[in-house]
């Protein structure tokens, strides 16, 4: 009975790509996450500021739930294509051989 | 108030649990190895999953506590929304995929991946079953709050109830059936809160909202005054007398109350004086009186002399105005132009008896679509450096604490391979951000419909629903039960996983074959649901909506320095796991039970002044986890060297 931690998918030669990937996308996103903390602490009044109909609070929450879907839908995309060229890398060199 | 049960709401509630009770028999028949019980065979689609996620993640606190503190406290309640789901970036960018390649059963898998230590087992359990706990506790006091409005029945029958039907989901058939029952609620959670911000919007605002023209808005009454330095308010109208006045400073403005006696009935009532119009205004009550009774505004329930609440005074500079439908800007626009009553909340004493007063707060539009009216950030109304510091903690432990979860990290074991896990992620960011977006319209839509019960906020998107038709009310109240069921069986999987993988068999060695083990786990299932249900009528009317909050906080502190470092540090040590999950555990747990929120409303000690004034300890205890595991994995390593003697290192060289 193995209950070790799995290990089939370690061939994944895409894996240090997606997690440098991973890490500028989440730090880019902590930023954009940053600032609103940090506008709400240190000028909360702008957050009362007009954009448009709106202000900025419900533009800047609103976008930090939808920047958060259109960041996770690209790096899905990078996610793919990286995991499909490494693929296709590893079977041409297998054909070589 | 007074909540007449709807029987369409049994109905469906008990069609939702028959179809909960299928999907668990059909599945216990396929669920017979530990990888079945656990981690659903690893087989669950990516899509499936993710709504999954969804229905694990909107917890009761999502669904009605957040839209009932939008509801008397507008954009700060929405701050909860944006932080739970920027959480799930880091889920996705950071912990999924690792998670998925590391573990199998419970998230101490990819803890102890690398290490193969006993001690991180224990700790990463105890974890885990202490920040299950600080979740669990409030969605079983929510389901046995949620029965007496809905269903008619007493408290502890609610938690009975949930707490009976979540073992049977759970050890029947474990993640899979868990898993399916996630999915229905999430699923439907997200498709009626859609239907009733459409309804909201059809709707549109009115400054006397009749709730669809089905019943009056309670017109409350003013009358004129006169205020006299040193002496008693006295009022114009002969009907009334002045019986008593309490004078006071609230939030560093002085507030005046008044006692009057009507002439006609006898009856008293609690006015407030506006100073500036020279007006009492009508005020509500809840009288604890010394015999053991409790009055709503002079009356007993049955009477329903309390009223709904929550109505714009002026729309676009209208006292007496009607917007119909509204389109998604103009719905903002509307509330950002107009002046909204929102209700403080006071205590005082009348000889013997404790009254509760709720009194009227007009609030321009555009201060209820901001921050500030709950948490203190602005220095200018008197936000002190430590309200500053408490808010951004806050907000770090929502961002932190989601991918550290033990009950939302095992849902990475159910899917069949690490891409699917980084789909079904995104799905799950996908629904779970609609759905928070869909929170702000519902929780203004009740904070300007005429529907809060503003002794239970939390009641508000259920009421809201009452407000366009008993069908979507019923339907609303199933889900909010089923919202629960969702949860506490995500909770419960987690749990038992972390007592009969990793202490039963991972650090206690028992040996079991698979059956044993997944029996085991169907036991410590069961156990977790009774003890669950013990603290559910424990911790019964007392105030718990904040511990999901902590469980962030815990979990961030605890769980996520060590995944990380485990991760993206390759100097860490086991050693160095263990003292940051424990530093992180301790310091957090600890610095909660310090606090001034602690202290008042969970020891009742608000006269003291607790020894730590920050209410959320992230950003305290999180940093401390990380320096703790980078300090002791050094010295770990370094005492290592240092072991190895001369001697041996020689030897070694020679036999190389």
């Amino acid at each position: 009975m193995g209950h070790g931690p799995a290990s089939k998918w370690d061939k994944d030669k895409s894996i240090p790509h997606k997690i440098r990937l991973g890490l500028w996308m989440f730090f880019a996103y902590l930023m954009f996450y940053g600032g609103f903390i940090i506008i709400n602490v240190w000028s909360p009044k702008l957050m009362g500021m007009d954009v448009g109909s709106l202000n900025l609070a419900i533009v800047y929450g609103f976008s930090l739930i939808i920047v958060a879907l259109i960041l996770a839908l690209i790096y899905n995309f990078l996610a793919n294509r990286l995991e499909r060229r490494f693929k296709e890398k590893e079977d041409a060199g297998k054909e070589v051989k | 108030m007074k909540y007449i049960p709807s029987p369409w709401a049994i109905i469906i509630f008990i069609a939702f649990v028959i179809t909960v009770f299928a999907i668990s028999y059909y599945f216990a028949k396929r669920t017979r190895s530990c990888d079945g019980y656990f981690a659903a065979g690893g087989s669950i689609h990516w899509s499936v999953n993710g709504v999954a996620f969804a229905g694990d993640y909107l917890s009761a606190a999502s669904f009605l506590g957040i839209c009932g503190l939008i509801a008397v406290a507008g954009y700060d309640g929405f701050l909860y929304s944006i932080g739970y789901l920027a959480g799930w970036v880091m889920a996705l960018f950071v912990v999924a995929e690792p998670m998925k390649r590391l573990g199998k059963f419970t998230f101490a898998d990819a803890l102890d991946s690398k290490f193969k230590s006993k001690g991180i087992r224990l700790i990463a359990a105890i974890s885990t079953l202490i920040v299950s706990m600080f979740y669990l506790i409030p969605q079983m006091v929510g389901a046995g709050s949620l029965v007496t409005p809905l269903l008619g029945l007493p408290h502890w029958v609610g938690v009975l109830m949930v707490g009976s039907i979540v073992i049977i989901i759970v050890a029947t058939a474990g993640m899979a059936s868990t898993t399916y029952v996630q999915f229905i609620k999430g699923g439907m959670l997200v498709l009626f809160s859609l239907i009733i911000v459409v309804a909201i919007m059809l709707r549109g605002f009115s400054t006397a909202p009749d709730q669809g023209d089905t019943k009056d808005y309670h017109d409350f009454r003013t009358i004129q005054a006169a205020y006299a330095e040193g002496s008693l308010i006295s009022v114009e109208d002969s009907s009334y007398t002045v019986i008593d006045q309490w004078d006071m400073i609230q939030d560093d403005e002085e507030l005046t109350l008044v006692k009057l006696k009507n002439n006609a009935t006898g009856f008293t009532s609690i006015w407030k004086f506006n100073r500036e119009e020279g007006l009492l205004e009508e005020t509500l009550t809840v009288t604890q009186t010394a015999e053991g009774q409790t009055l709503y505004n002079g009356g007993t329930m049955d009477e329903e002399r309390f009223y709904q609440v929550g109505h714009m005074s002026e729309i676009n500079g209208e006292t007496d105005a009607q917007t119909g439908p509204v389109g998604i800007l103009s719905f903002f626009s509307t509330i950002k132009e107009s002046t909204v009553i929102r209700w403080e909340k006071l205590v005082i004493n009348d000889a013997e008896d404790r009254i509760t007063v709720y009194y009227q707060n007009p609030t321009p539009g555009r201060e209820v679509l901001r921050p500030g009216l709950v948490f203190k950030v602005d220095s200018d109304k008197g936000a002190t450096a430590t309200d500053k510091i408490d808010f951004a903690s806050l907000m770090l432990a929502l961002f932190f604490g989601t991918a550290a979860l033990p009950h939302i990290l095992i849902r990475y074991y159910t899917v069949p391979t690490p891409a699917c896990a980084r789909k079904s992620t995104i799905v799950a960011i996908a629904v779970i951000g609609f759905f928070y977006i869909l929170t702000l319209f519902i929780g203004l839509g009740a904070m300007t419909g005429g529907v809060v019960d503003i002794t239970n906020n939390n009641m508000s998107a259920p009421l809201l629903a009452r407000s366009f038709g008993i069908a979507l009310f019923a339907i609303i109240s199933a889900i909010a039960f089923a919202t629960v069921l969702g949860t506490v069986s995500g909770l419960i999987v987690a749990s038992s996983g972390a007592v009969a993988h990793d202490l039963m068999d991972k650090f206690l060695k028992i040996k079991m074959a698979d059956r044993s083990k997944v029996l085991a786990g169907k036991i410590s299932a069961i156990v977790v649901g009774c003890i669950a249900m013990v603290l559910g009528i424990v911790f019964k009317g007392m105030n718990v909506s904040y511990l999901v909050g902590w469980a962030f906080a815990i979990a961030a502190s605890a769980n996520l320095p060590a995944i990380l470092m485990i991760l993206f540090w390759k100097k860490t040590t086991a050693r160095g796991v263990m003292a940051s999950v424990l530093v992180g555990l301790i310091s957090s747990v600890t610095l909660i039970l310090l606090s001034q929120k602690t202290f008042n409303e969970v020891y009742h000690l608000s006269h003291l002044h607790a020894p730590v004034q920050i209410n959320n300890p992230a950003i305290i205890s999180v940093p401390l986890s990380f320096l703790t595991l980078v300090v002791a994995s050094i010295i770990d390593r370094k005492s290592k060297i240092t072991d190895e003697s001369p001697e041996s290192s020689e030897l070694q060289e020679a036999v190389d």
